[in-house]
């Protein structure tokens, strides 16, 4: 397995082998899913909308719908006006939704369509009928990664509904809302943040929201658009609220300002509450911004969080550490192995940004001042690494089991996406609670390896 | 058409019903499109399917693109064939590891099916031009690698910005001095994966079969085409036809190596299973290299028994025929029981299949094999050829989607065109009943009335569910999850749901046994909770004395009521 994989880094300029990334528009067709009524619409070849959809069905096992503009050569020739045209007009009238959020493709990127025209044309030609809504974002496969696509499609939100409505500071402040952009998590991740929300007793709107939309309940019944989802007046909303709760630079933090430049909504930019002290700072800004206390049974988990870090961290202290994925998601997961008195030693991601170095520096600066960390990198380049100087656990998406099986090294999945295991669909990695669960995915990798390998003599009963 | 409101009550019994029902929320245009790829089968004349055909903007569609036949399907499986992406990251990204090409490379060889290599396009290559970018990343590959080949396969961008892959093969190939060779298979290209399939076809044709003449030692030796080995098949195939003494030269592509395509056209005969991603090559090598080509299936035990007997008559040795009647006997003997077994159980029950370009044809045959009915079929990319048989294709219309793509001229190879039969041999053959190069198609084995279905659309496929109630759907990983949400299993035919394998008599065994399976697990039955069946059925309050407790007597010690599970 990967036996062309040697230790021996050769430079290279040219060639991406084994990506940490995927393109643009799987992360905005994401984004859209979590808005209630939206069909996601691809503007491009149908060859990218079906490799989105048949991979996020593989991460969630659920339905994932969408439609696409179908480009053959024609008009990839004379320009998608006509195929867009024709599949809004399509999609209003087969599949009824409340609102079709456009992405464009490679394809109709190059040929330079103008999306905002069309929209307006089949607006004026009421093929989108009153009372439905059209938006869109610009996600070509050559800028970003899927997460700037993710980030791109929840701006979109944010310029096509969000509006201020003129109420005075009094009047929103006597029943004040809070924003919530929760970043490229999973839906038990999203649903996890609004108990905790819903604990805290804010009023709060969380945009987008896959919950309800890409983990339901099997009835019997399938339902093209689920209750799920941020509705199209909470997203309007939101330029009402008195702040914005924003996840994560990358995938939340463009929307956060947009809605600030848009409407003067200010925000706290955070990052993903994973582990203790980022979920802690995401309690903190809900409590001061929400204007209410944090309730005894918040305080509870958090306190269980850190009787088991206090109980285990043995287990944990010192483990040389490889993770790799999207960057929101290595830079708080970072923050948390620190925590744990864990050494990220290769700390990469395939996507691309300056913030992500910048900021790994600081949070590992004086903790493992010599953990290499890279962006715009690929999984090809971490496992050479891996053969020059080796690590106790790997952590990353599903496509990472290649590197942990060739070199037996103990691994958890994290991330997106995680095409083969289960329990990313239910339960949840954000909070305290899915803090727990980090750990024990974590603890039960590394001693699972080692009652595995250890000798004889050294396997013990208890841990 | 939305104001014509359609009051016909559908019934299980009216196809035409049931045809119109699904097209009355259609505008007219859509309407009429889709109107021309539903069709009420006739065996005895199957009438003209529209296939083929541009998908409809807007309809939720299980059609991919021409990369992906190209590079997903055909040329994927070649694992030591070292395969580079031009384009931005996502294609390349999504044909990763994601179809189930299981390979078993000799040691030592490096599997390049686990690496996905591109060219990570950036916006100033899409300004600028990428071809620098390209050829620098095959000297890198090179470098890294030192592969036997290497294939660049083209993404939307490139044919837009105009990269000239070919010219950068052309001057790679000379600088490295190992065969390097370019796929223009851009998504755009045509109007499904189908003409990716060509595409690969042709390049595989031109580049790299007919590059090694020496034929492996065997007495009878065929290559099997349109196989890709998706959880092992193209093993149970071989395996089978080991033990009859036929050598399988290559497979394509399934589990093939380079040097194996480089000699595939030294073999005496062509099976093609996949017609609709392969009939090319097939066509091709008879044309060049004399190699005649039948059809063969070996999904189904009678269809893999059929698929020998015919193989054994073309070969026409006794000693083949004889052993094959015995391997077909002994396989039998094993398959036998458990298809009786499974048969009793599920006769009669109702499956559909839209799938693919072959599978939703000779899947057909495993749910015969245990007795169920289908109720409607149709593929999601094949042409009316694979519908309606291969003596419709002078009638085809060439459209301009499809004239985008390469018809390769080949003429017979003046040194090394050595049929295996003189047309004597085959003109007897023919007379005997034996059929060369032809597929008589999907329709000819359906049901009258039976609906067939081209590209069906997620609205049809909801309607369908909706009407016929099947027990059971063979479909794709997009539909999935929509057809169990409605309480109906669905066997991914792409991947299989990671088992299998599904071919030859051992495949078919453990489809039988996964059909059984998906038939009759509890899951289904446990969707209405025991309130809602029954509001009084609650476990009541009871007193329990200890003594009574010892001595088990009360009633919930005993065996309890259904609930739920038998429902």
């Amino acid at each position: 397995m990967l036996n062309g994989t040697t230790a021996e880094i050769k430079p290279r300029e040219a060639l991406r082998i084994n990506p940490a990334k995927t393109c643009q528009p799987i992360g905005a067709m994401y984004a859209a899913l979590g808005i209630n009524g939206c069909m996601p619409h691809s503007h491009g070849s149908q060859g990218c909308c079906s490799y989105h959809r048949s991979h996020l069905t593989r991460h969630f096992k659920e339905p994932v719908v969408a439609t696409t503009s179908s480009f053959t050569e024609g008009a990839s020739v004379f320009g998608g006006l006509a195929n867009m045209t024709q599949a809004l007009s399509n999609i209003f009238t087969i599949y009824n939704p409340k609102i079709v959020a456009v992405h464009t493709t490679c394809l109709s990127e190059v040929i330079g369509d103008d999306i905002p025209m069309m929209i307006k044309k089949a607006k004026e030609e009421k093929i989108i009928p009153d009372g439905k809504y059209v938006i869109h974002a610009n996600t070509p496969s050559f800028v970003g990664s899927h997460v700037t696509g993710f980030a791109s499609m929840v701006t979109g939100m944010v310029k096509y509904l969000a509006e201020a409505s003129g109420k005075s500071e009094a009047q929103l402040k006597a029943e004040p809302q809070l924003n919530v952009i929760p970043g490229y998590i999973d839906p038990a991740d999203m649903r996890e943040l609004k108990r905790i929300i819903k604990e805290m007793g804010v009023k709060t709107v969380m945009f987008p929201d896959t919950s309800g939309v890409l983990d339901l309940p099997q009835d019997g019944q399938y339902r093209m658009f689920p209750s799920g989802g941020a509705t199209i007046e909470e997203i309007k909303s939101s330029g009402d609220s008195v702040g914005t709760i924003a996840l994560g630079h990358f995938a939340s933090h463009p929307a956060a300002i947009e809605l600030d430049e848009k409407c003067k909504v200010p925000s706290a930019l955070l990052e993903l509450p994973y582990g203790l002290t980022n979920t802690d700072k995401f309690i903190h800004a809900l409590r001061t911004h929400g204007g209410v206390d944090v309730p005894g049974s918040i305080g509870q988990e958090r306190g269980r969080l850190l009787d088991a870090m206090s109980d285990m961290h043995q287990y944990f202290h010192g483990k040389r550490v490889a993770i790799v994925g999207d960057p929101d998601h290595v830079i708080a997961l970072t923050q948390f192995l620190v925590e744990l008195d864990m050494k990220p030693a290769y700390v990469f991601t395939g996507s691309s940004g300056k913030h992500f170095e910048q900021r790994l520096t600081e949070i590992l600066g004086n903790h493992a001042p010599d953990a290499m960390i890279k962006q715009n990198v690929d999984l090809f380049e971490l496992h050479q690494q891996i053969k020059n100087n080796p690590v106790d656990l790997i952590i990353g998406n599903t496509y990472s089991k290649y590197i942990s099986r060739v070199e037996n090294i103990p691994f958890v999945r994290f991330g997106f996406p995680v095409l083969d295991r289960m329990g990313h669909r239910y339960f949840p990695a954000v909070g305290y609670m899915g803090a727990l669960r980090l750990m024990e995915k974590i603890n039960d990798a590394l001693l699972d390896h080692k009652d595995r390998e250890c000798a004889e003599e050294n396997f013990e009963l208890i841990q | 058409m939305s104001e014509e409101t359609n009051t016909t009550t559908v019934t299980e019994l009216d196809p035409a019903a049931v045809k119109a029902e699904m097209l009355k929320i259609y505008p007219a245009k859509t309407a009429k499109k889709r109107g021309k790829q539903i069709i009420l089968n006739d065996p005895d004349n199957p009438p003209e399917i529209g296939a083929n055909t541009r998908t409809v903007p807007g309809i939720i569609t299980q059609r991919g693109c021409t990369y992906a036949g190209c590079r997903g399907v055909v040329m994927g499986p070649i694992y030591d064939l070292l395969q580079i992406t031009h384009g931005p990251v996502g294609c390349g990204y999504y044909a990763w590891q994601t179809r189930r090409n299981l390979v078993r490379p000799p040691e030592g060889t490096t599997n390049y099916l686990q690496y996905c290599m591109n060219t990570d396009m950036q916006e100033d290559q899409i300004v600028f031009g990428g071809e620098k970018k390209l050829a620098q990343a095959i000297r890198e590959a090179y470098a890294i690698f030192k592969p036997k080949a290497i294939a660049i396969l083209s993404t939307c961008p490139v044919g837009l910005i105009g990269d000239d892959v070919h010219a950068v093969a052309r001057q790679m190939k000379e600088e490295l001095g190992i065969n390097v060779m370019g796929f223009s298979c851009e998504g755009y290209k045509g109007v499904s994966q189908s003409a990716g399939h060509h595409i690969a076809n042709n390049g595989v044709f031109k580049n790299i079969i007919g590059l090694d003449d020496k034929p492996d030692e065997a007495e009878f030796n065929m290559n099997i085409l349109g196989e890709y080995n998706i959880g092992g098949d193209a093993w149970e195939i071989d395996t089978l036809l080991r033990k009859c003494g036929i050598h399988v030269t290559a497979t394509l592509s399934g589990d093939v190596s380079y040097d194996q395509v480089k000699k595939c056209h030294t073999v005496q005969l062509n099976g093609v299973m996949c017609h609709r991603s392969i009939n090319y090559i097939a066509e091709m090598m008879e044309k060049k290299f004399g190699i005649p080509w039948i059809k063969v299936n070996f999904i189904g035990a009678e269809a893999t028994a059929k698929t020998l007997r015919k193989i054994a008559k073309f070969f026409d040795s006794k000693k083949l025929t004889d052993r094959v009647e015995e391997v077909i006997a002994q396989e039998m003997l094993a398959l036998r029981p458990v298809r009786e077994e499974i048969k009793a159980k599920h006769k009669g029950k109702k499956a559909a299949l839209f799938v693919g370009g072959s599978r939703a044809h000779h899947y057909q045959d495993l749910f015969r094999d245990i007795g169920m009915e289908i109720v409607s079929a149709g593929y999601e990319f094949a042409h009316r050829d694979d519908y309606e048989g291969r003596k419709v294709l002078p009638t085809i219309k060439v459209d301009a989607d499809s004239r985008n793509i390469e018809e390769l001229h080949v003429e017979a190879d003046p040194e090394r065109f050595k049929p295996s039969k003189t047309p004597e041999q085959i003109a007897a053959l023919e007379a005997g009943g034996f059929n060369f190069k032809d597929y008589e198609g999907m329709m000819v084995e359906m049901k009258k009335l039976t609906l067939v279905i081209d590209d069906i659309s997620h609205h049809e496929m909801e309607k369908l569910i909706e009407i016929y109630k099947p027990d059971i759907i063979g479909s794709g990983i997009k539909d999935k999850f929509v057809i169990e949400k409605m309480g109906v299993p669905c066997k991914q035919l792409h991947s299989y749901d990671y088992s299998g394998p599904y071919a030859a008599f051992g495949g078919a065994i453990n489809f039988y046994r996964e059909v059984d399976r998906m038939l009759t697990t509890k899951v289904w039955k446990f969707i209405t909770p025991p309130w809602e069946k029954d509001p009084q059925s609650a476990t009541p309050l009871t007193h329990t004395t200890k003594t009574e407790a010892k001595n088990e007597t009360k009633a919930w010690r005993k065996p309890a009521a259904a609930d739920g599970a038998e429902g």
